[in-house]
């Protein structure tokens, strides 16, 4: 009797965190089942010991496993060296003048309001702009307030989609290389990603010089085929893609399109990219494709679209049932974006949709004028310093072959082993060298690291005396392996 | 029969109703009708497939949606929304300018992910000071998407589901729906107005008038407390917490193994004989405190939407991870604007000029008492508040003859009515506190409505004459 009220008085805490701590009150029966009494009161003081340690403040269970990031590793790396740096993304030189003119110009507008908050979905001259903009470029009327979200980034545009739509069980495609944000987002809205890896394909190469191109990485359309079924949500497209410069052409896009409809899936387009398309390929919004508009969430980033990363804005544009779900999260999250950056970019887009067509708009001079000679001058110096280039279709980033190099020359022993061999690539560079790239293994899931080994990428929207310095980097690299 | 079950088998993991609908169907109708119960069945689950995850479901109404719709409907002098309708100190916008001139082009890239350097550096100087301890700017200070953003990250990242998470009420309304999204269960706890002698000497009521019922406090933590919510000073009341209340709430923490998460945007806007204590700096309470500021209150710029988290770093670490996969990192232009503000005020800290200081008692608080003076004066009896820029003000004490409430919205409670009612006849608009309290306790606050009085003084004057014709109107 005595006994049982002992064991009553130790259940009755465990008892009442049951609902949410089986464990614990499990464990104490198990115990309780097997030894003697003194034996259950010590059996019980661990138990709960253990129960309340660390553990009550740990992560979320969602968010275990997305701790880690490249980019506070890279970024720490480049710290440390201080090397000649072309790994992450963005431009080492200025933005058209008109958009830092536009906020200067904001801060001193008559109208102070613009320094309070602005409507929550996006401000009203701004998601007018961009609804005018992608109303043309798809040849429909995309309703400014319904259909076009303002969020902080492309980041929390591809967050809010990612968050909004993807239910416990649900499966997401992952085309691979991958940005890196996209699986840790499908993770904790508890999804299963399902990859599918871009390949060299093994037959005649694109470009007519013969050396390697963008699009020579290919889908195998079995492989995409099998990785939708009933439980596929979502598909996420990345075109052009990050970090091949791959623009996916008509035919891939419309294979696409069909296992999207036949499987009642969503296409999250990320095409923050989508100015930077070098001639002849074309950038092609899938979201025009015949029955794509009502499953497709594009994604854009004033970003990539103006060179001004440090801003932080992007957006979203589909079909308002869809759109619905981003705001709600986007609404619970942060709740509206910044005005005054806001009334900027909508100055900014007006000023170049006024000069739509011309070689002056920024949306194509960017890529004709600026981006074109310096991704050929990278391919042109990599490849004399005996590296095999792959040359991009679009974007602002190449990978290229490292392993033509004299391997007997680079010793990777000391550098992060266990890491796939691009990344201690990439620390063997930075040590020797002082160069600093980003292993493109870092965006492919753990079962497919190996087909990017053999691979670094390079930024090239740098400054030319930055390109120039590379250049000179990687001659000397090469005379040291004569 | 095995052809149409297939497709609903394949789904049945997840999508279970669907599978027992078609074999409930199955087992009660001819085949005619079982095909059609299947088409009926397939059609529904399809709906279903993009609706809202559950973790949102009921959070998609907003009363900022409503009330911001209201105003562009009937364009009343709008005294409903925070924020200020006049300008920010100069050196704010004037700051963001001249980081458009700078010659460092990097300025407008990518920074770094949990805080422009500079900016958490000032943040981490100016409130190492304020709290007397060495606070880390990398590991203890964290820049999110305004302080919306910082309580995401907090709520987010430590509540876990089933967790109980205390709410203080009335509160702002977005804690309500983190904790929902977060998994958790909202504990609520109401201030009330006290039933004895008023705080003020005037005898005017005072938002230091409404007070916990310790006992009931008490009993809402419990061993699943994982956090207790504290806004101070109050967002709607005004009221600023005394340190035997924070006591408290700091025994109840530490005696229940919680965190508590301060939301203290409204820290420089306290009226004297008032004080601002930040609980982190109570004995044993910077270990499990989270605390949140924000720009848009600091310097008068709420479109700014920056704001920023300080703790220790071990519970700090979860807010990094859930901000890295949500925004990963913020505006670089507005944060060295800001750290160049904070620096500019902080050379100033202790001295009249200082914005931290002026604002509260140079600006808001003629603001505050003309706003209750006319208040008063039209028959309503206001709240006065220790801090904010709210007040609250018991309108039945107008003539409720007068007052029919009946055209606007049946059902909702009275303030949410009144609301509606003085749009309609007076072209005045507050908000409902009602807003800010759980479903089980708005009753509490119907008799009140709350208006903002960091306003433009040629806008209170035009309240304080709309509000006299009211008070005509009912003579």
């Amino acid at each position: 009797m005595k006994d049982f009220r002992i064991i009553q008085a130790m259940l009755a805490p465990l008892a009442r965190r049951a609902a949410t701590d089986l464990t614990s009150l499990t464990r104490f029966v198990t115990a309780a089942s097997r030894r003697p009494s003194h034996s259950v009161r010590r059996a019980v003081a661990t138990t709960a010991s253990a129960a309340m340690a660390d553990d009550k403040f740990s992560l979320p269970e969602r968010y275990k496993g997305t701790e880690k990031n490249i980019w506070v590793e890279f970024i720490q790396l480049a710290l440390e060296h201080k090397p000649l740096n072309l790994g992450q993304g963005f431009p080492d030189y200025g933005c058209p003048k008109h958009v830092t003119e536009g906020l200067a110009e904001v801060m001193h507008d008559p109208n102070l309001l613009l320094n309070q908050y602005t409507r929550g979905y996006g401000h009203p001259r701004l998601v007018n702009a961009l609804a005018k903009l992608y109303s043309g470029l798809l040849d429909r009327t995309i309703d400014p307030f319904t259909e076009v979200l303002v969020s902080q980034g492309a980041y929390g545009c591809l967050y809010n989609a990612i968050l909004g739509h993807v239910k416990p069980g649900d499966e997401v495609i992952i085309i691979e290389p991958f940005f890196d944000c996209y699986q840790p987002m499908v993770k904790i809205a508890g999804g299963t990603p399902v990859f599918v890896p871009l390949r060299p394909r093994q037959d005649a190469a694109a470009r007519a010089d013969g050396a390697l191109s963008s699009a020579d990485w290919v889908l195998d359309p079995a492989e995409l085929r099998a990785a939708f079924g009933p439980r596929t949500k979502m598909i996420i497209l990345n075109t052009p893609n990050n970090p091949l410069g791959k623009v996916f052409t008509r035919p891939e896009l419309e294979l696409i399109a069909e296992l999207c409809q036949s499987h009642n899936a969503l296409c999250l387009s990320d095409e923050v990219y989508e100015w930077m398309v070098f001639k002849p390929a074309e950038h092609i919004r899938i979201a025009g494709l015949p029955g794509m508009w009502d499953r497709t969430i594009t994604v854009g980033s004033a970003g990539k679209t103006f060179s001004v990363t440090g801003w932080k804005l992007g957006w979203a544009y589909g079909p308002a049932k869809l759109m619905h779900n981003l705001q709600v999260v986007h609404q619970n999250t942060l709740y509206t974006c910044s005005t005054p950056l806001q009334e900027a970019l909508a100055r900014s887009f007006e000023h170049e949709m006024s000069l739509m067509g011309s070689p002056e708009c920024y949306f194509t001079s960017l890529a004709n004028d600026e981006l074109r000679p310096k991704r050929d001058y990278m391919a042109q110096f990599l490849t004399d310093c005996g590296m095999k280039p792959v040359i991009p279709e679009g974007g602002y980033f190449m990978v290229a072959d490292w392993t033509s190099l004299d391997k007997s020359k680079i010793d990777l022993s000391p550098y992060t082993p266990g890491k796939p061999d691009d990344h201690r690539f990439v620390y063997w560079l930075v040590h020797h060298h002082k160069l600093q790239g980003i292993p493109p293994s870092s965006f492919y899931s753990a079962e497919h690291k190996k087909l990017a080994e053999h691979y670094i990428r390079f930024c090239f929207i740098k400054d030319d005396k930055n390109l120039e310095k590379a250049e000179s980097i990687l001659k000397e690299l090469k005379k040291s392996m004569e």
